[in-house]
């Protein structure tokens, strides 16, 4: 006789995955998890390999005939050019101290984010062509044959690296995971594997000087906008200058904030502190665009798209280069812009105009972060402000992973919060300065069609946002990054939808004391100053 | 478009959260909430912390291996903050389902765990599955305590509320998805807005 299976087995579901390992577990394609192909259009611009239509959903991606040779090729010259990749090939020691740290892990769950294995996926192709252990004894060695599946797990995991370098902070040897991640993405634009949200702003650098490709006269036209709204609150005109030669100082933002709330009133605030200075400057048409998504895609379209900001202030004529908040610009000024672009032997070591400062750090590439500048100037008194105008905000600050990781801008932003509001609260230290958590969508991941991801990735940070809205009413999240400043709002929303997003300069705007101002009623969004009336209760 | 259209929607823009509204919260008092007797309350009480490691082991082995160490590791909230959420969750939700099942409470605790498992890997019915799962941790420990007709009995009142637990669940996991979608739509307004204002200051 049959036997009956008793009532706990009936409806049994089990509700552990398959236990597979990582090389054997493959990716998954799901809507909300990757990003979009980048258009052909735009690959052609730039004259990049391959540019056709296709799909990561598509079992075939349309890949060149020779791409396994195309790959190694690239392997091998990048592995001859840089010394710190056959370093990070060669010398991990699988410690674990780095596993836990990467946010896309501890967001996701998805083993393949820890960083240690993250430099796997390229590490065990790299084993098995270049080591003899590794040609020999394979999987047990943990090399493995390159295939088409290992190119689509490429583009699936070094596209949930923001190379926020997180991970290199624990590492024992410093393995930057970035880097890897950086050759990664280079090798599939080998093969012509890259995203939209990369691929068609470096294409719109390249041809008109900004991310959002805008023609001059669009931005010149933007600015004036700002400047009205600025003129609306205080009565005050400010006449910003576009390519004027001759001026001490060129000043660089990230375009997004010309157009993008809430980078615009942030914009606003660094205009009307350089006009409160009298300070002697110029933006630039042709440099627009502080930002740098050519270094999301190769070492060469980062400095090409670069080049721009040393060549225009040589035609300029000026002495030194301010840099807004933006926040990859900065890595990339740091850490390579020296050697890609320099010596910017035509410029001066930076001195400020105003209090005299000389500012020693950036003797070499002469650029200036904005926050450097005006912690400067409240240090010397230079302005006058009155952080009561702030007091609605509980302000916390997000370090942007470029600045301060890859840059060590820690303190200046800082400095200037404590100065232009009253209730600043710090996250918990193992969230912030060196250890902070990215936003989840940085280095070219802040597209709409991956938002899960976006939210997995991000999570962390938004958790430790959490713990301060809940301990202190915290209801402001103040950075210095123009991406943070896209891709914060989305992730509030989702995770505390009580907390909004702004740039430090919006609350110095909103703090600063100007010669000649009307009464201020409203800040620097026409909001109410010291009313109830935007409580969203 | 005049300049101060142009700022309304901007301000409107910023201020609609597009935040649904509350999901439809099954208050205590709109059907009879049975009691559990209080011998069952006493002995789940005394079994709180077995049951909720339990049930915490059941969620954390739904993910793979290499996490799992992660999930139930002893870090702070913020070094390892979907374990610590997922562990608050289910205290919060357990104690709730012994008292007087406070559904506004319950939203948030199982917002805290939802929400994150709406954003993964997880299937919907996956998400939330982890509900049911308290029913066979609670059956696991009291088997031994209680005969199997008294447990029956007993049980069938625990259990009506967490299926009802399980309703509430749904609308959060809903509630946590559609947020997702309605973001994704005013990330493309807000590209449009942009495009829109680059052109109307251009003329």
């Amino acid at each position: 006789m049959a036997k009956t299976p008793k009532r706990d087995q009936l409806l049994s579901i089990d509700y552990n995955p398959p236990k597979t390992g990582w090389m054997d577990t493959p990716v998954d394609f799901k809507p909300g998890t990757w990003c979009y192909p980048g258009k052909a259009e735009s690959l052609e611009i730039i004259d990049f390999p391959n540019p056709r239509k296709w799909s990561p959903e598509d079992e075939d991606w349309k890949l060149p005939e020779n791409w396994k040779q195309i790959i190694f090729d690239g392997l091998r010259e990048r592995l001859e050019r840089f010394r710190s990749l056959k370093l990070f090939m060669d010398i991990c020691v699988r410690c674990g101290a780095c596993a836990d740290k990467c946010h896309f892990f501890i967001g996701s769950g998805d083993p393949k984010n820890m960083p240690v294995l993250r430099a796997e996926l390229l590490r065990s192709v790299y084993r098995k062509e270049y080591t003899t252990a590794g040609k020999i004894m394979g999987k047990m060695v943990g090399a493995r044959d390159l295939t088409e599946d290992v190119i689509k797990e490429w583009f699936y995991y070094f596209f949930q690296c923001t190379e926020c370098r997180r991970c290199s902070v624990y590492c024992p040897y410093g393995i930057d995971t970035a880097e890897i991640t950086m050759i990664g993405r280079e090798l599939l634009n080998l093969i012509g594997c890259n995203t939209d949200w990369v691929i068609t702003p470096v294409a719109n650098c390249y041809m008109k000087g900004n991310h959002l490709g805008i023609q001059p006269h669009g931005l010149v036209d933007s600015m004036d906008f700002l400047v009205e709204n600025i003129e609306d609150l205080t009565e005050i005109k400010i006449d910003p200058s576009w390519n004027r030669k001759g001026a001490e100082i060129l000043y660089v933002p990230p375009s997004g904030d010309l157009f993008a709330d809430p980078g615009t009133f942030g914009i606003m605030g660094q205009l009307m502190v350089m006009h409160e200075i009298g300070l002697d400057y110029t933006l630039s048409t042709y440099a627009s665009e502080g930002g740098n998504f050519g270094s999301f895609a190769s070492m060469e379209m980062a400095k090409r798209l670069n080049a721009k900001i040393y060549a225009e202030a040589k035609r300029l004529g000026v002495k030194w280069i301010l840099g807004g908040e933006c926040g990859h610009m900065w890595r990339v000024v740091h850490q390579y812009m020296d050697t890609m672009n320099g010596p910017a032997d035509f410029l001066e070591v930076p001195v400020s105009p105003i209090t005299g400062t000389k500012f020693e750090n950036t003797k070499s590439t002469k650029l200036v972060h904005i926050t450097e500048f005006t912690s400067d100037l409240l240090y010397h008194n230079k302005l006058k402000l009155d952080p009561s105008r702030n007091d609605e905000l509980k302000v916390t600050y997000h370090d942007s992973c470029n600045p301060s990781r890859a840059m060590g801008l820690l303190e200046e932003p800082r400095y200037i919060l404590k100065h232009v509001c009253n209730n600043f609260y710090e996250m918990p230290d193992d969230t912030i300065r060196e250890h902070t958590f990215c936003c989840g969508g940085g280095a070219g991941l802040g597209s709409d069609e991956n938002m899960e991801m976006r939210m997995r990735g991000g999570f962390p940070r938004a958790n430790a946002v959490n713990y301060v809205h809940e301990k202190h009413g915290v209801n402001m999240l103040s950075c210095v990054c123009a991406i943070d400043r896209a891709t914060l709002p989305p992730l509030m929303r989702y995770w505390n939808p009580q907390v909004d997003v702004c740039s430090v300069h919006e609350l110095v705007g909103n703090a600063l004391v100007m010669e000649g101002e009307k009464k201020r009623t409203e800040n620097l969004r026409f909001e109410p100053l010291g009313t109830e009336e935007d409580d969203d209760e | 478009m005049p300049k101060q259209e142009i700022r309304n929607k901007r301000h409107e823009a910023r201020m609609h959260l597009s935040i649904l509204p509350p999901a439809r919260i099954l208050k205590g008092g709109e059907s009879p909430m049975i009691q559990i007797p209080e011998s069952l309350k006493t002995l789940l009480l005394d079994k709180k912390s077995i049951i909720i490691t339990k049930w915490f082991n059941y969620l954390c082995h739904e993910y793979p291996d290499k996490t799992v160490e992660l999930l139930k590791s002893d870090k702070s909230q913020f070094a390892n903050p979907v374990g610590s959420n997922m562990h608050d969750g289910l205290q919060g939700i357990f104690e709730e389902l012994l008292q007087d099942m406070g559904f506004e409470k319950m939203h948030i605790y199982l917002d805290k765990i939802i929400r994150i498992k709406a954003v993964q890997d997880f299937s919907p019915s996956k998400a939330i599955a982890f509900i049911f799962i308290l029913k066979r941790v609670i059956r696991e420990e009291l088997h031994s305590q209680l005969g199997e007709e008294v447990m029956y009995k007993e049980l069938a009142v625990i259990e009506k509320r967490i299926d009802d637990i399980a309703l509430v669940a749904f609308e959060v996991y809903s509630k946590c998805r559609e947020t997702i979608y309605q973001i994704r739509i005013d990330e493309v307004k807000k590209r449009c807005d942009i495009s829109e204002r680059i052109n109307t200051l251009n003329q």
